[in-house]
């Protein structure tokens, strides 16, 4: 197996004997939104949503959350972790480039998170008879940009934290304003003008818009796509550059 | 021909010059030692042989490469254990084996390693539930799995108990009849007398000797001690008057001679004349110890 498969693999073993890093990456999502699809009145179509359900809008909402909590939470703190306690130090003695290690990260976090994304679409599918998004590959598009976005956010994080701890502690800040502009609080559609021009050029915000315009069958703006493109290469170039081995 | 040459190496940090001028050759096949106290420089000039510092002076080649410009070549030729450095804590011994492995060209059979390292019942165990001498032994596992022809151990037995340290010194001696040239970094008086085919002694960032343990002990004087406990009062005279001997002193009921040459021989015909017997008598040889204050004007552990 070449040396990123295996590191892939084992990245991915050792997260799962993480019990409290799993349940906040991955079950927390499903969960939330099983809560909220138990409030009767998100269930009822409203008028000010152009007849949607605040279940309907919250579908992405929880998907784009689940990227932001395991960017800032899970791979930031892992990463830093690793650092401070010589993990990466051990490694840098071995042929393994640092672009593999970063890549390994990247792969772990995109294919377990495109796994919670799965169970999200289904549990509301089953559940709540929230409609499967219409356009895919465009839904796929706008998560995977998304997703790029803010693992280099919390890979920028992991490189600038000096400890484990404080990565931890960086990554939570960071997550409340994120996700309040993705709409976890007040949805996108409910914000008022200043508010969604701001949250248009944050990461999550523009990839919620992202999420829901494909989930009702058009494809992303180019404002949202640039907006994602542009963090994912201005975090990702400052978090290679900044990247120490100890 | 050398398989790492080292000349004049300078490091700073800062205002601080961690090693200022050291050069030496290893030969391949040997065990070179880099003896010296906490501080005195040898991590940093390994870590410069194993490429993870840029020199502030002077030139490195192992295997003919240059560290800092062929790093990934390097590689795949030196394996390192460092000090401070850890594995995850719940990876497992056999998981750690097989990654490392899949990092290099031309790995060694990592179960035949572990095997030799006596960590097979141990390849289910995660690296927080091992002990500190089970956790030196993957740690050289993992310097070896990429069939490195040289391998660097930092401080290897630090931290061990002795049973634990000297079976480490088996394992090293080990490894060097499969063909890896080791340099061994130590504090240990004990360790590197006992492995070592050549030793650098450093000492505040310089080199301050370079020789066997054997010449290294040579080089300092030839001066024995005899002690004894006389079955019988004995006067001083008769053991100054020998030439071999240079001085006699008594210690609580015993007396200490010494001197150079044959000096036991002088010694016991003296007291066999007199019809004295020497009980508890022991005879002590200038140890690497005393050869380190020599060079360097204090005790190693100072």
């Amino acid at each position: 197996m070449s040396a990123l498969a295996r590191l892939t693999a084992t990245e991915t073993k050792l997260f799962f004997r993480e019990p409290m890093i799993v349940f906040f990456a991955l079950g927390f999502p499903p969960i939330l939104l099983v809560i909220l699809g138990t409030i009767p009145a998100f269930r009822e179509p409203d008028e000010t949503l152009g007849g949607l359900r605040a279940i309907d809008l919250y579908a992405p909402i929880i998907v784009a959350m689940g990227v932001a909590l395991f960017a800032l939470n899970a791979l930031c703190q892992l990463f830093a972790t690793y650092r401070e306690k010589g993990v990466l130090r051990r490694m840098r003695t071995t042929p393994v480039k640092p672009r593999v290690m970063l890549g390994a990260q990247l792969l772990m976090a995109t294919i377990l998170s495109v796994a919670t994304m799965l169970v999200v679409l289904a549990v509301g599918r089953l559940a709540f008879d929230v409609r499967l998004p219409r356009q895919l590959p465009a839904y796929l598009l706008g998560y995977v940009l998304a997703a790029l976005a803010m693992f280099a956010i919390g890979l920028l994080v992991a490189s600038l934290a000096p400890t484990g701890k404080s990565a931890g502690a960086i990554g939570t800040l960071l997550f409340f304003p994120v996700v309040f502009f993705a709409g976890l609080w007040v949805p996108r559609d409910s914000m008022n003008d200043v508010l969604r021009t701001i949250s248009d050029f944050t990461p999550l915000g523009a990839g919620v818009q992202s999420l829901q315009d494909a989930a009702a069958g058009h494809w992303p703006q180019l404002l949202h796509v640039a907006v994602m493109l542009g963090w994912t290469i201005v975090a990702g170039g400052l978090a290679a550059r900044h990247f120490r081995w100890e | 021909m050398a398989i790492i040459e080292v000349d004049s190496l300078v490091k700073r940090y800062g205002d601080h010059t961690a090693v200022n001028g050291v050069s030496f050759a290893v030969e391949p096949g040997e065990i070179f030692g880099i003896l010296g106290p906490n501080g005195a420089g040898k991590t940093t000039t390994v870590e410069c042989v194993e490429g993870l510092r840029t020199p502030d002076g002077g030139a490195i080649r192992v295997c003919g490469i240059d560290p800092r410009r062929d790093t990934g070549e390097l590689r795949q030729l030196l394996g390192a254990q460092l000090q401070e450095s850890e594995l995850p804590d719940k990876l497992k011994v056999g998981e750690a084996m097989e990654l490392y492995s899949s990092f290099y060209r031309k790995p060694a059979d990592w179960r035949e390693l572990v095997d030799t390292l006596n960590l097979t019942d141990k390849l289910d165990t995660q690296f927080r539930r091992l002990s500190g001498g089970q956790k030196q032994r993957l740690s050289i596992a993992l310097a070896l799995v990429g069939n490195p022809r040289v391998a660097v151990l930092d401080e290897l037995t630090t931290g061990l108990d002795p049973q634990a340290r000297r079976d480490a010194w088996d394992l090293i001696e080990g490894i060097r009849d499969r063909g890896v040239t080791i340099v061994l970094v130590t504090h240990f008086m004990e360790e590197a007398e006992r492995l070592c085919d050549r030793l650098a002694v450093i000492d505040a960032g310089r080199l301050v000797a370079l020789d066997s343990p054997a010449g290294l002990v040579a080089r300092v004087d030839d001066r024995q001690r005899i002690r004894f406990r006389p079955s019988a009062p004995l006067d001083h005279a008769v053991l100054a008057a020998l030439p071999e001997v240079t001085s006699v002193e008594r210690a609580g009921s015993q007396l200490v001679v010494t001197g150079t040459g044959n000096l036991l021989l002088a010694v016991t015909t003296v007291l066999a004349r007199n019809q004295v017997t020497a009980a508890d008598l022991r005879v002590e040889q200038t140890s690497l110890d005393d050869a380190f204050v020599a060079l360097t004007g204090r005790p190693i552990d100072a």
